[in-house]
């Protein structure tokens, strides 16, 4: 926004014309809309608030590292979905970002040009298509192949490893956070790559062919020239894709296993802030029960605020250090 | 809370309202009897030319909408019990009967071939008894070879009625899991997993080898799934069908049991299927809108009157016309307009 102002500050419409008054009205129009968007933000904030003063009030921060989620005795602690939310969202991370780097890298430098626009169009497609859909597909089709072809033979793999093998342990069920995280890095993949190709292509060519004048190879021309070049944009696409993974309700709740276990083992059914929501809002009969669940909303909202802050404070840093350098 | 739920209820009455222009009624809750809620809806729309309109959002759901008044009546699976239903001046009387069916998926043992008894479901479900050779299950099925399969325990991930009914059973059954698990919609379930509606049930326990998991009688029925017989109040090992269901009806005491508050689950009668459950209408004592109230009633005589076989098409038991009577007699003294004037 802070970019946009000053332009408008600087040329100035013609008063007293009737496109002066236009302006002028347009003007607030726009202004309007963009305050609508505090306004809605900070609604939904005060009703999540005030939906879940029941709990707040009852457990207070306790909330938030209790185990337990006990509907019968009206027990209910956060630890459970917020654990799930996080390791999903950072196994779908793991894989995407790599991934989606290495598919905007091909589609900009090195795809030929007949392959580009079919290929682009399929992430696009991809992008679109409706989350229950990689539910159900990871349900049906995915999860019994990952069960009987590569679970076990990464809780072989990795059993034997300290540390790592609490990780992989466990019966191969098939469904559970590790497959909720690799639904989850299929689904944020078209995000992350489609923002990368767009900011990628930005790259002014005579900046790359400086480089690759050089003797730069293209590894050398990415990694120090476009990713340096477009690092805002790439935080933004990857920004996008952790907002869509944290907030995932429906591919989530097919495959995560939805069940309220704290387990350290990455095969283990666990549950997500969001799938939880999804599953138990219908039948929250009790009050205590239907606040709780607000306040789980409440923790979902506060959690990408924090992610969002962060990466803010990320791009900051980035740009301090640059100053520095030069 | 009341405040963020009335505003919705606002939002989905102003919905409503501009639905039903001419003669609807409408209502809401329960999702376990959407399927003949409708089939019976539009029968007697093509009868008499007056709409139901029902909207199958969750038992959690229908009583708040029946408690803010945004529906002629709510559904709920779960019954309220008597002194709820006099805090909020309610009533409720019962529909149709159906119940839950524990399936399995063991290597080697065929549909209605596993005998189990309540107290080790409850076992097998607390995550007591973990493998399907152990003593407590070889012992029901003397002669069938069990393998060593790690028993994996399957239930609803979403509030359900049917697991309300399950964890109902189990709590008649088992004194360990009322006190340690107890009775509800959803329960702080001590293992497994969670499946979303029976549909994701089912497919868990097929993929998972050595699975137990519990869906709806017309869901297992109608998907042809390795059910279980499972042991009664008398000692007899029952398959779960239609006529066993009936039993479970035939051997209820509605006559005593206040404001209808009557779970089927082990009832008695040799051939009573042990895990049954009616689902349940809810209405306001007072009717505000006696016009809409009459219309609910004559709706609901219409289907008890011409409506079991379409219940027994979709696989739900019909009540008995004793059980109906009761009910109308019930709304006769309990149903009143603002003036006090009965409504039925």
């Amino acid at each position: 926004m802070s970019a946009v102002l000053p332009i408008s500050e600087s040329v100035e419409p013609a008063k007293g014309t009737s496109a002066g008054w236009l302006d002028a009205a347009f003007e607030q129009l726009t202004r309007f809309f963009a305050l609508l968007v505090f306004s809605l933000l900070a609604a939904i904030l005060i009703s999540l608030v005030i939906g879940s003063q029941l709990t707040l009030d009852k457990y207070g921060f306790r909330f938030m590292w209790t185990a337990e989620w006990d509907p019968v005795q009206e027990n209910f602690g956060a630890l459970v979905p917020i654990y799930g939310t996080l390791v999903t969202s950072f196994i779908a991370m793991l894989i995407g970002v790599p991934v989606s780097f290495g598919i905007a890298l091909f589609l900009t430098e090195l795809s030929p040009a007949w392959l580009k626009r079919p290929l682009g169009t399929a992430i696009e497609l991809l992008a679109a298509i409706p989350s229950i859909i990689y539910g159900m597909w990871g349900l049906f089709v995915f999860a019994p192949i990952f069960q009987i072809y590569i679970q076990p033979a990464l809780v072989d793999a990795f059993s034997p490893v300290p540390g790592l093998g609490a990780l992989f342990k466990g019966p191969p069920l098939g469904i559970g956070m590790m497959t909720a995280g690799l639904i989850l890095s299929i689904m944020v993949i078209p995000f992350i790559t489609a923002v990368m190709r767009d900011v990628f292509e930005l790259v002014p060519p005579l900046l790359k062919e400086s480089a690759y004048g050089l003797g730069a190879t293209t590894w050398e021309v990415v990694w120090r020239v476009v990713l340096p070049y477009t690092k805002v944009g790439v935080i933004g696409g990857v920004m996008l894709g952790l907002g869509r993974a944290l907030g995932e309700t429906m591919a989530v709740t097919f495959v995560i296993g939805n069940a309220h276990q704290l387990a350290a083992s990455l095969m283990a059914p666990g549950n997500s802030i969001a799938s939880a929501l999804a599953n138990e809002f219908t039948e929250a009969v009790s009050d205590v029960y239907f606040s709780a669940l607000i306040e789980l909303g409440l923790l979902l909202f506060l959690i990408t605020t924090i992610v969002l802050a962060l990466s803010k404070l990320l791009l900051m840093r980035l740009a301090r250090h640059e100053g520095a350098a030069t | 809370m009341s405040k963020v739920m009335r505003f919705m209820a606002a939002i989905a009455a102003a919905s409503l309202a501009t639905a039903a222009a001419a003669v609807e009624i409408t209502g809401a809750g329960a999702t376990f009897p959407y399927p003949i809620y409708a089939k019976w809806a539009d029968a007697y729309k093509k009868a008499t030319g007056v709409g139901m309109n029902y909207q199958s959002i969750g038992s959690g759901g229908g009583i708040k909408q029946i408690g803010a008044k945004t529906v002629d009546f709510g559904a709920s699976d779960m019954p309220l019990k008597p002194e709820e239903l006099e805090k909020s001046g309610l009533m409720q009387f019962p529909t149709v009967i159906g119940g839950d069916v524990p399936v399995v998926n063991i290597k080697g043992v065929a549909p209605g071939q596993m005998r189990l008894t309540g107290e080790v479901l409850a076992d097998i479900f607390l995550g007591k008894v973990t493998k399907w050779n152990e003593p407590a299950i070889a012992n029901l099925n003397p002669g069938m070879q069990l393998p060593a399969t790690a028993i994996s325990v399957v239930h609803r991930s979403d509030g359900s009625g049917t697991t309300f009914i399950w964890t109902n059973y189990l709590s008649k059954v088992s004194s360990d899991w009322k006190s340690k698990v107890g009775e509800g919609t959803a329960v702080n379930w001590p293992t497994g997993v969670g499946g979303k509606g029976n549909e994701g049930v089912a497919s868990y326990v097929q993929r998972i080898d050595g699975a137990i998991g519990y869906v709806e009688y017309a869901y297992a029925k109608q998907n042809k799934m390795a059910y279980t017989l499972v042991k009664n109040k008398e000692g007899e090992f029952v398959a779960p069908n239609a006529k066993a269901f009936q039993a479970a009806v035939a051997g209820a005491d509605w006559k005593s049991a206040p404001g209808m508050y009557l779970i089927l689950t082990d009832a008695p009668g040799k051939s009573a299927w042990p895990i049954a459950g009616a689902t349940f209408i809810l209405m306001h004592r007072a009717q505000e809108k006696p016009e809409n109230g009459r219309e609910v009633l004559k709706f609901f005589t219409w289907a008890y009157d011409k409506g079991d076989s379409m219940a027994e098409e979709l696989d739900y038991v019909p009540l008995p016309n004793a059980v109906v009577n009761l009910i109308q007699a019930s709304w006769k003294a309990q149903l009143k307009d603002t003036s006090g004037k009965p409504l039925y």
